[in-house]
């Protein structure tokens, strides 16, 4: 009896930014699956309820599938690239070497850019002219003697989402580092001696000694640089604009279908987008949850 | 038990551990040559920005982008400082009650959840963190809806409640984290002594929360200012924040090349004054942004 | 210090709690004050070049006119207005009008009209005699059921080619030399491409769906074009294939970077002698007269190609917003865009004709001259790219697929495209 005085405050204390959440966050969504499946395709009308309809079209349209299909190609690349980078900075700075907290905050500082500033010179760079008339990064090529690495860039029909990657990596390259970073050195040099003290070479030392213990710190990386990625729209706005093809991602077609008034589509568009970072996070989520309650 | 929690952010940063060795000599200096490459990598874009922002006119084409200044003009900066002067003062406007209501809320919240449990403290923080992953997407229609169903006005006050509301849960993970580090005698001693919720956080919780402040202060600090989505939705040209009347600058149809890159670099100022002066803390922040350390 | 940081602390918390709640209660009207004066946020998306000193031209006829209104610009940059129209869809939707916008004539002013946002203005045109100074063929496009819901401002032709009269000369064309059709044009396009130089310029993806309207206008007819629009043209026929045969001919003499263009750049290609054609509205030749180049000596212009005695046509026009916080500004703006001093303050300074008949344009340039004589006797058909053929959702579902052509250069999936986009908009 005792027991719930002594929580009860707390509860009270948190429930206006629990209730705040719950309808923001679930009401909404619930509110915006609810329009994905009526047939309110203009402002006006008022929708029927037309079950999955909404989804069987997206699903059937080609477009939608080429959304699609960008989003996970963006994805990838956005993953390995920031990874790779990010690792390989952290782990050329782990040394601890003169100058080191320079060269950090030089690889840090894009992070503090919004994409849409970033896109200002990002959409200059990646002009897609080529020879006579090339700009941007195709020049800079030309001029250092790497003409075959000219491209169309964002362009290009198969592979254009690939180059608004490149900006998303430069910006969040960084970020990873910083996350690796931690992680080196929080690897304690007992470890590291230990394992020298038992013969390991190098390359032993890291496969058994430092990347599991860099695994949780790589997985929350993943984590958010990916949904970051799946949610991606002002870099591209800010670069290709709203109406080009080879750039087309879901969060710029639910725009587009948004400010054309079809809300039906718009919805069900961020309704998919939404499944999809469910099944990066919600398993991500339960895990944690999961490693809480045993302690 | 500190494995999936975060570290109190201040220190990740702060080189841990004794300084080994670089090896040997070449691999030093390789390890430089790779160091400084990556550099000027990174800065490309930084110089094609501070140069093509200080040129003329006719200089300041694609074609030239690599080119310094044949004079160097401010004129392409007080044209940008014309058009983002008054959203910039909006957006400060904006992002700083932003910040300090999401990051009170994420306190208490953070505490409750921390260290004043409730039965199902654990879902309730779970189903909490879903909402910091979401894509904003999923509940924009809707939303547009409910925000003239409430009256709120749209531009800034429309913004900050969205930055308050969907902050909640970004602020609540750091403070629930650097919280569930404060050794447990602190607070059994304030349970000791009879203490209520409130005197405990108030007089041993909140002393200590500093650092924790200033992380999720940057931190939404930061989103809110760089947030772009938000602003289209719930803002326009005239009552919204910087990066509205940056790309409203910057899209033009005529372009005016060196006042959009003087108006990225303005636009991005403040977060950059923030990241410099508070770097160590900035990348605490970022660290924190992270469910786990 | 402790009883001091709860008291901010709590404020804060208050604040946060009225913003959430309370703040619905105060009025964001405020910045008209009634019946005296005020601020007037004209949305337009003229904010650059030529366009914007028409504005500027017209706001300073305003001034003189409504000294006791405000002008405030509210100008959204981009995409021949598709950016400021998005914009403009989520204001609209948030209920936050600016005073006034523009529009197009056409189509897409009956989105605005079915969607229930602007005002029938029928009783303005009585009381202040209007229906006898605008042209009868453009009245037609501002009514629906009637009603009256706009004021043009001004007409601009879409379907006019523009070319470097040096590069064609060097290309060994003649300069003077129209072209009857498409198959013409093509044989000049080999000749300038075989001299190095671009044959033809474009820019973003409404610019191509600029230049799809124009071909659709050479091979279909006025009559087939109109019929695009009522359905009595069938977007999955022969006819609109051949014509997109030759719309995909000529896009393969375009620069490759055009994605990353818009209409000036595009222009200023042809200004700089790097291209040697442009399709472009005439609202190009304000780009060849702000640097000083002269008609039929630095630069030519002629009608698309098999568009002889068509007029492309569009007006730019302006509403009054459901729910304006100013209507009298509004009513005050909308005199000064209606009266023969504005728009020819307006139309000489942005290059296009004026809407009202009785404005006064012998002090216009050559080629608004022209144009004026064209537009009193060609037929008139409205343009898609600028809004006043289709509706918006239409629009937009086309430029999706004239965007995805110049992605893949598929002409079967751009027809599949444009035939699907007529089946879901056509009413």
């Amino acid at each position: 009896m005792r027991h719930w005085r002594r929580w009860l405050p707390g509860l009270l204390l948190v429930l206006p930014s629990l209730v705040l959440v719950g309808i923001f966050v679930y009401g909404l969504i619930a509110s915006n699956i609810h329009t994905s499946m009526t047939d309110q395709h203009t402002r006006v009308e008022e929708g029927g309820f037309v079950g999955l309809q909404n989804y069987r079209d997206l699903f059937g349209d080609e477009d939608f599938r080429y959304s699609l299909r960008n989003l996970v190609l963006y994805t990838v690349t956005f993953l390995v690239g920031t990874l790779a980078i990010g690792f390989m900075w952290a782990w050329l700075l782990e040394r601890r070497l003169k100058g080191e907290g320079f060269f950090r905050a030089v690889y840090l500082f894009p992070m503090a850019v919004s994409f849409v500033a970033s896109g200002v010179v990002w959409r200059w760079l990646l002009n897609s002219a080529e020879g006579d008339r090339a700009s941007g990064l195709n020049r800079l090529f030309e001029g250092i003697g790497l003409g075959f690495l000219q491209n169309p860039w964002w362009t290009d029909p198969d592979w254009g989402i690939l180059a608004i990657a490149v900006p998303a990596i430069w910006q969040l390259s960084g970020y990873v580092m910083a996350l690796f970073l931690a992680g080196f050195r929080g690897i304690p040099d007992e470890l590291r001696e230990a394992a020298r003290i038992d013969g390991a070479s190098e390359w032993q030392l890291y496969r058994h000694v430092i990347f599991p213990q860099l695994s949780p710190v790589a997985l929350s990386a993943v984590i958010i640089v990916g949904h970051m990625s799946l949610k991606v729209f002002d870099l591209i706005m800010s670069i290709s604009g709203q109406t080009n093809y080879t750039t087309k991602v879901p969060a710029i077609d639910m725009w587009v279908e948004f400010s054309a008034g079809d809300y039906a589509t718009s919805a069900a568009i961020a309704t998919v987008l939404l499944a999809i970072v469910a099944v990066l996070v919600v398993p991500y989520l339960v895990y944690t949850f999961r490693q809480e309650r045993q302690r | 038990m500190t494995t999936d929690t975060l570290p109190p952010p201040a220190p990740t940063v702060a080189p841990i551990g004794r300084g080994r060795r670089g090896g040997s000599l070449l691999g030093r200096s390789l390890r430089y040559l790779t160091l400084v490459l990556f550099l000027l990598i990174v800065l490309i874009p930084a110089y094609v920005l501070f140069v093509t922002s200080f040129k003329g006119l006719g200089d300041a084409t694609p074609a030239r982008a690599w080119n310094l200044p044949t004079s160097w003009e401010t004129a392409g900066w007080s044209r940008a400082w014309e058009q983002l002067a008054p959203a910039l003062g909006r957006t400060f406007s904006m992002v700083i009650p932003a910040a300090l209501i999401s990051a009170i809320l994420g306190s208490l919240n953070g505490f409750v959840l921390a260290r004043w449990r409730f039965p199902g403290a654990d879902i309730v923080f779970t189903l909490l963190l879903f909402g910091m992953f979401i894509p904003y997407q999923a509940v924009m229609i809707p939303l547009v809806q409910l925000m003239q169903d409430l009256q709120v006005p749209s531009g800034i006050p429309s913004l900050i409640v969205l930055h308050v509301v969907y902050g909640i849960p970004i602020t609540t993970l750091i403070f629930r984290n650097y919280y569930a580090g404060v050794p447990d005698e602190l607070i059994e001693a304030a349970r000791v002594d009879g203490a209520g919720l409130f005197r405990t956080y108030l007089s041993i919780i909140l002393p200590i929360s500093m650092p924790a402040f200033v992380v999720v202060l940057i931190w939404q600090f930061t989103s809110a200012w760089n947030d772009y989505l938000f602003a289209l939705f719930f803002s326009n040209a005239r009552n919204g924040p910087v990066t509205i009347a940056l790309n409203f600058l910057a899209s033009g149809q005529l372009q005016d090349y060196s006042a959009s890159m003087a108006g990225a670099l303005i636009a991005s100022l403040p977060t950059l004054v923030v990241y410099i002066i508070l770097g160590r803390w900035f990348v605490g922040g970022l660290m924190a942004g992270s469910v786990k350390g | 210090m402790r009883v001091n940081t709860l008291r901010i602390g709590a404020a804060i918390a208050a604040c946060a709690m009225l913003t959430l709640t309370a703040c619905g209660s105060d009025d964001e009207g405020g910045s008209s004050s009634g019946s005296g004066g005020g601020e007037v946020e004209v949305f337009t998306w003229w904010a650059e070049g030529s366009e914007k000193a028409g504005l500027d031209a017209l706001v300073k006829v305003f001034d003189e006119q409504h000294p006791d209104q405000k002008f405030v610009n509210g100008a959204v940059a981009g995409g021949a207005g598709s950016d400021a129209k998005n914009v403009l869809a989520s204001r609209l939707q948030t209920n936050d009008p600016p005073d006034t916008f523009q529009a197009h004539a056409g189509a897409e002013l009956t989105d605005y009209i079915n969607n229930g946002q602007i005002e029938d203005l029928s009783s303005m045109y009585e009381d202040e005699g209007w229906n006898d100074v605008f042209p009868q063929a453009l009245l037609d496009r501002l009514t629906s059921d009637g009603k009256i819901y706009s004021v043009p401002s001004n007409i601009h032709r879409a379907n006019v080619v523009w070319a470097n009269t040096q590069v064609l000369e060097d290309a060994g064309l003649d300069p003077k030399a129209t072209y009857d059709s498409m198959d013409d044009w093509f044989a000049a396009l080999d000749k300038v491409e075989a001299a190095g130089k671009i044959p033809l310029s474009i820019a973003t993806d409404w610019t191509q769906v600029n230049l799809l309207e124009t071909v659709l206008i050479a091979d279909l007819g006025a009559e087939g074009y109109n019929g695009l629009w009522d359905g009595s043209t069938d977007w999955a026929g022969s006819e609109v294939g051949d014509a997109l045969d030759d719309y995909a001919k000529l896009f393969s003499y375009t620069n490759k970077d055009r994605q990353s263009l818009d209409w000036p750049d595009a222009t200023q290609l042809v200004i700089d002698g790097d291209a040697a054609f442009n399709v472009m509205g005439d609202w190009a030749v304000a780009a060849f007269d702000e640097q000083k180049k002269v008609l039929d000596k630095d630069y030519v212009a002629f009608p698309v190609p098999g568009n002889d005695g068509i007029f492309d046509f569009l007006a730019d026009s302006f509403v009054l917003p459901v729910g304006a916080p100013n209507p009298d500004g509004t009513e005050a703006w909308l005199q000064t865009v209606a009266s023969a001093e504005g728009q020819e303050a307006f139309n000489a300074a942005k290059g296009s004709i004026p809407a009202n008949t009785e404005a006064d344009t012998s002090s216009f340039g050559p080629y608004q001259q022209t144009a004026i004589e064209d537009y009193a006797q060609d037929e008139i058909v409205s343009s898609l790219a600028h809004g006043a053929a289709a509706p918006i959702a239409w629009l937009t579902d086309i430029t999706s697929a004239v965007a995805k052509f110049g992605a893949n250069q598929d002409v079967d999936e751009l027809q599949d495209g444009l035939a699907e986009a007529a089946e879901k908009n056509a009413q």
